[in-house]
């Protein structure tokens, strides 16, 4: 991030910071020049600090600078999980109740029932519509908590550091070796009785030390800014420091890893489910699979039982993904970068094909990956 | 008006090397005396301890003995205590382009000291104090500036950003650790000047930490140089320049380009060295000799 902002740098706009030639920009009001030692140029002209920025994007300001820049993968994304939350949100009052269990068992999809019905004869539709909240508020449950102690013992371990440091770096490591699924498994064996609340609590308890380890590395660079000492010489308290001065830098990357840990805690809760060990009387995109696998709709082909709640689960993490792909290239711009290369050297290529009119056959034969030199040129 | 005082401070880093503990004394019994109104300048190397000072100063670093007096009195590193000294002692960091939060605004990096230290309590008189800072320090229009965030300012600007910021507590006494040595030449002169006339504005006492002989001797009254954690040399900048005593500071002057000599060392050093290095070698010659008497 930090090289991102160097990089802005060096577009300052001088249009609005030398609108007029009262302002003196980097160089003092005449009246302040010591006679004797004045530079050889004299510096108070604001045009000799326009030439930087004739060309070039005014850079964003503020917070939207931080925001993913608009790219295919953020709005496919954006749509796959804004569709599914305002689907799970919508559908179920549009379908019929998910428990009533009044009609024919066993139907192939029709218009009546667009997904059929299952053994019990619950239209499966209203489940896969119903099912979206509980999956969805397991994942946002789950992932808010692992966030929240990613953060404690993250960041308070990088920047606080000597012994709290190691001892909350030890219980990350020890949570961090612990392997996730097999201890999810065998707490909710434990739990006769599980609502949806004790499975998201589980599965962020335990999905947090991953993102602990990288936000305690973050804090631990930037507790050695300069900008975090100057606030500590303004006499700012420790934990303002850590609020107000750390966290709004580590927000892309608190972004990322609490759209992991949602992503993390869906597929936790769908695998919990599919084994039996889920949350128990309530609906979910997993309750839906375990239940088409024990009613042997696998074998039976009956693709309209399993194949949708599947699908719902796949799409929304895969939505999470893209998005996450997006702040990936706000935390690490040469991502960003990338993809323009390529979209250039693959231009240029054309308009040297346009202007050579005997050339098209030999552009044609080039190789297809673009050679060093020009990816250096992009 | 009282000033702020350094006695034998001395400061030791464990450098830990698997089990093994070695410690290396980065600064070794320094005091001066910075009165309001004066410019004291610590010179040296990189590596010579004159940033650690300005660190124990600023109460960044804890001094592993010696004490830091201001108005006579003794101040701790935590509580009611340290709160008033830092109303008094401010801080000017050397790289501007990372002593500014990228994420907050120039408003915010003003208004901060000002609400800490009650410098102006509403939001009225807070908006105005940080136009009034903004202004002192030739960011006009400051409206404008004040909104800016810091990826949107130069350098020279940054830094001024930096020294209004230090200015807003009402301190007394300023730290400036190397304020122009990460800045373009063409504004050095500009942010020194703006620094000098704050001084005599305010009457400040100002520490400057340079490298840089020709702006300690424009800008300060008293020099210091500094050499592996000593003094090795003090006195009125002019006399310390024009007339050097030890062989470390007319080696320091020897370092800065002249013109004249096309890159090739003063002649009086180079007779006065050549019995101990070669040419390639001098300056690790003369460290070496330093630095086991002085340590």
């Amino acid at each position: 991030m930090a090289d991102d902002i160097r990089e802005a740098q060096a577009v300052t706009p001088a249009a609005d910071a030398a609108p007029a030639a009262s302002v003196v920009v980097d160089g003092l009001p005449p009246e302040n020049h010591t006679p004797g030692i004045e530079p050889d140029v004299p510096i108070t002209s604001p045009d000799a600090f326009a030439v930087a920025s004739t060309d070039g994007p005014a850079p964003k300001r503020g917070l939207r600078a931080m925001l993913p820049r608009r790219s295919g993968k953020l709005i496919v994304g954006l749509a796959l999980v804004i569709a599914i939350i305002v689907f799970s949100i919508i559908g179920p009052f549009f379908t019929q109740s998910p428990t009533s269990t009044e009609n024919q068992q066993y139907l192939p999809p029709s218009s009546e029932h667009w997904l059929g019905t299952n053994h019990l004869g619950v239209d499966i539709f209203a489940q896969l519509a119903n099912g979206g909240a509980g999956s969805l508020m397991v994942g946002l449950v789950a992932g808010t908590l692992a966030l929240v102690l990613s953060l404690c013992f993250g960041i308070i371990a990088g920047y606080v550091g000597g012994w709290t440091d190691e001892i909350l770096k030890f219980i990350t490591n020890v949570m961090l070796v612990i392997p996730g699924l097999p201890l999810v498994i065998v707490i909710s064996a434990y739990l006769s009785t599980r609502s949806l609340w004790i499975v998201a609590l589980i599965l962020g308890f335990t999905a947090w030390a991953g993102a602990a380890i990288v936000l305690r590395l973050q804090a631990k660079s930037l507790r050695s800014r300069d900008y975090v000492y100057a606030a500590k010489v303004a006499g700012e308290k420790t934990h303002r420091i850590i609020l107000v001065e750390i966290l709004p830098n580590l927000l892309p990357l608190l972004a990322a890893n609490f759209l992991g840990a949602v992503l993390l805690a869906i597929l936790g809760e769908a695998g919990l489910s599919y084994l039996g060990l889920g949350p128990s009387g309530s609906i979910t995109w997993g309750t839906i699979l375990n239940q088409a696998s024990a009613n042997g709709a696998l074998a039976q082909q009956m693709w309209w039982w399993f194949v949708p709640p599947g699908l719902m689960i796949a799409l929304f993490g895969c939505g999470l993904a893209l998005i996450n792909f997006s702040i990936d290239e706000i935390i690490n711009p040469k991502l960003r970068q990338a993809p323009a290369a390529v979209k250039s050297v693959r231009k240029a290529r054309k308009s040297r094909a346009t202007q050579r009119p005997s050339g098209p056959s030999a552009v044609a034969s080039a190789p297809v990956a673009p050679r060093d030199d020009e990816k250096v040129k992009a | 008006m009282g000033a702020l005082e350094v006695r034998n401070l001395t400061k030791d880093f464990v450098i830990r090397n698997g089990f093994k503990k070695t410690s290396l004394r980065a600064v070794n019994d320094v005091s001066f005396t910075l009165e309001p109104g004066k410019t004291i300048a610590i010179v040296g190397e990189s590596g010579s301890g004159k940033s650690t000072v300005a660190r124990m100063i600023a109460k960044l670093e804890t001094p592993s003995s010696g004490e830091i007096l201001l108005d006579g009195t003794p101040s701790a590193q935590r509580g009611a205590s340290l709160a008033k000294y830092r109303h008094d002692v401010q801080m000017v960091f050397q790289d501007p382009f990372a002593s500014l939060n990228p994420f907050h605004s120039i408003r915010h990096h003003l208004e901060r000291p000002l609400r800490i230290h009650k410098v102006a309590r509403t939001q009225k008189d807070v908006d105005a104090a940080v136009e009034e800072l903004l202004t002192r320090v030739n960011l006009t229009p400051a409206k404008v500036f004040a909104e800016k965030r810091p990826h949107e300012m130069s350098g020279g600007q940054r830094q001024r950003v930096a020294i209004a910021r230090a200015l807003a507590p009402g301190a007394r006494f300023l730290i400036a650790d190397e304020p122009v040595s990460m800045l373009d030449v063409s504004i050095r002169l500009g942010v020194l000047n703006l620094l000098a006339r704050l001084q005599r504005e305010e009457n400040l006492g100002v520490l400057y930490i340079t490298h840089d002989l020709a702006t300690a001797r424009h800008f300060s009254d008293e020099i210091i140089v500094m050499f592996r954690g000593n003094i090795v040399e003090r006195g009125p900048s002019d006399d310390v320049i024009l007339n050097p005593q030890h062989e470390y500071t007319k080696l320091l002057l020897s370092a800065a380009p002249d013109p004249k000599n096309q890159g090739k060392l003063r002649d009086e050093v180079r007779n006065e060295l050549a019995s101990t290095a070669t040419a390639s070698g001098e300056a690790t010659a003369v460290r070496d000799r330093f630095g086991t008497a002085g340590l």
